[in-house]
């Protein structure tokens, strides 16, 4: 939001009359706010309070019974690590293969420059689905990737319904977040400041360790952050790609609600999604404040 | 050798990440035009069958006239809805007008895996599971956020004066917002317009826990295609969402602009 759209002085529309014209005209989007965003999100907090009955019955209760059992239940600890290790994975994989987009991005101009950024962009306005879907025509048995595996002489490796399936996925879909995010980052980046390096006599990798990467570790941050988070709670690719033997926060939060009806259970696996959100959060900043010192 | 601010070295490492990036998309387009009965690339043969299977295709059909039934009311109640809220935010300034514009933006900073849930809990007791208006205001949800950051941006630009202008020679407030500031917030309305229709239309997440066996959408479709079987027919359907994505774009572009619509 642009404080200088709020900033615009008003004169003689701050009466009683405005305020209530105001309020008319607000009426609507608050009340969509309220049911199908306020309520529902209030209510799934308190739904992770309530008792689970077998057979998909809910009994009103106030109990930390939820939270309690998915700290002293393997499969969960080991399904909260594995998310996590996997989105981390992710967001580093994608950190990797953004960066030289965003770079040359960066230094490219005018019309070469716009089409490259709307080919970025283009694959934003694509479904998950869709593009998912692309995955498994890549990386099946007798696939393309496979094949061109194969005939270097290598035994292909097995890149569907497993982890790797979901990382290649997961991370060419948060690729254009990535790109974007390291080129907002990238504003501080002058190309005279690496002329001035090279001209010094560093080397290009030297140039790229000690100038270029600082400089951008802001948009690096923030890109990694956005992706972190996207990974984590991302539920398409991981349940097409995973084919039900990869679990993860996300599928199990629609497995426990779709299938197994447990609503307490998928409510408090939400709820730590959540969470994560807000330590990633408190991660980000705690770097930021670093990196800007 | 001296070395040039994009060497041929990087050169051809984007040239690679860049077909990385676009090969899921690309690569539907030969496939829809498979012969095979299953999904393989290369096809062994070329044809027009997954096409005719399409629209032979009852189920799909009908998710996809829902889908566009779908989108057109929710981008019209979105329109309805973001447009008097972003006057009273940026123009009357309503107290706490910040915090509101906050609020209402709040449900995009939620992943959708945790909007969709809470969102099928609390219908499931309003009755409101598999049906049109279920599925519209789940829909709204997502797309009001995006209605209003953009006709608020779009807003906030204007020029004040031609409406000072309009209300000093003795206009009406309404008359004013219908004749000086409505005309004015046109580009922003045309890609307001266009984001919560492709929004909606591709919305998947929360909707595969709004939708039934009585009313689904197509994407959630396709998913449930994805999820049971292998078959060139979901390459076919993304071809033709890929082809009409591109034509909003293209009418976006045409209006007003696409950088100016979707960067600013």
């Amino acid at each position: 939001m642009t404080t200088a759209a709020l900033d615009i002085p008003l004169s003689d529309q701050k009466s009683s009359s405005a305020a209530g014209i105001a309020l008319t005209l607000l009426l609507p989007i608050a009340l969509v706010n309220a049911i199908g965003f306020i309520l529902p999100v209030l209510n799934l907090a308190r739904m992770s309070f309530n008792e689970a009955l077998p057979g998909g019955g809910i009994a009103e209760a106030f109990t930390a019974a939820n939270w309690t059992g998915l700290l002293e239940d393997g499969f969960y600890i080991e399904l909260i690590t594995n998310s996590i290790v996997v989105s981390l994975g992710i967001t580093l994989a994608t950190l990797l293969v953004s960066y030289p987009i965003a770079l040359y991005l960066h230094r490219a101009s005018g019309a070469w420059r716009t089409f490259l950024t709307v080919l970025v962009i283009s694959p934003l306005l694509t479904s998950a689905v869709v593009r998912t879907y692309g995955w498994i025509a890549l990386l099946a048995e007798q696939g393309p990737v496979a094949n061109v595996i194969a005939s270097m002489g290598f035994e292909p490796p097995r890149m569907m319904f497993n982890t790797t399936g979901v990382v290649i996925g997961l991370t060419e879909i948060l690729m254009p977040y990535m790109i974007l995010s390291l080129m907002a980052g990238f504003g501080r980046l002058d190309p005279k400041v690496e002329e001035a390096a090279r001209t010094l006599g560093a080397p290009p990798f030297r140039t790229f360790w000690r100038v270029i990467l600082p400089l951008t570790l802001p948009g690096i941050a923030l890109g990694c952050l956005l992706c972190f988070v996207l990974a984590i709670s991302s539920f398409i690719t991981p349940k097409l790609m995973g084919g039900g033997r990869v679990f993860l926060l996300a599928t199990e939060i629609y497995d426990q609600a779709i299938v197994t009806l447990n609503w307490p259970l998928a409510a408090t696996l939400s709820m730590l999604v959540l969470v994560i959100f807000g330590a990633a959060l408190a991660v980000y900043s705690r770097i930021l404040h670093v990196i800007e010192g | 050798m001296e070395e040039k601010p994009t060497s041929w070295f990087m050169r051809i490492a984007v040239t690679i990440l860049f077909l990385f990036l676009l090969a899921p998309v690309l690569l539907v387009f030969p496939i829809s035009f498979s012969g095979d009965q299953i999904l393989a690339f290369p096809p062994s043969s070329w044809s027009l069958r997954w096409y005719e299977a399409l629209l032979g295709n009852n189920v799909m059909m009908s998710a996809f006239l829902t889908s566009l039934g779908l989108a057109t009311v929710v981008t019209v109640l979105s329109l309805i809805i973001a447009i008097p809220a972003s006057y009273a935010i940026v123009r009357l300034k309503v107290t706490g007008s910040e915090f509101l514009f906050n609020l209402f933006t709040a449900p995009l900073l939620l992943p959708t895996i945790v909007l969709g849930l809470a969102i099928l809990i609390i219908f499931a007791s309003m009755g409101l599971l598999a049906t049109f208006t279920g599925l519209v205001i789940g829909h709204l949800v997502i797309t009001l956020p995006y209605a209003l950051r953009v006709l608020s941006v779009s807003l906030g630009n204007l020029n004040l004066a031609c409406e000072e202008a309009a209300s000093s020679l003795g206009a009406k407030p309404l008359a004013v917002f219908g004749k000086v500031t409505l005309p004015m917030m046109a580009p922003g309305i045309v890609a307001a317009t266009a984001l919560c229709f492709l929004v909606s239309f591709d919305e998947v997440v929360i909707t595969l826990f709004l939708t039934g066996p009585r009313m689904t959408t197509l994407p959630v479709e396709l998913f449930h295609h994805v999820e049971s079987q292998a078959d060139p027919l979901v390459a076919s359907v993304s071809v033709l969402l890929i082809l009409m994505t591109l034509a909003v774009v293209m009418i976006v572009d045409r209006t007003m602009g696409l950088t100016r619509a979707f960067v600013k």
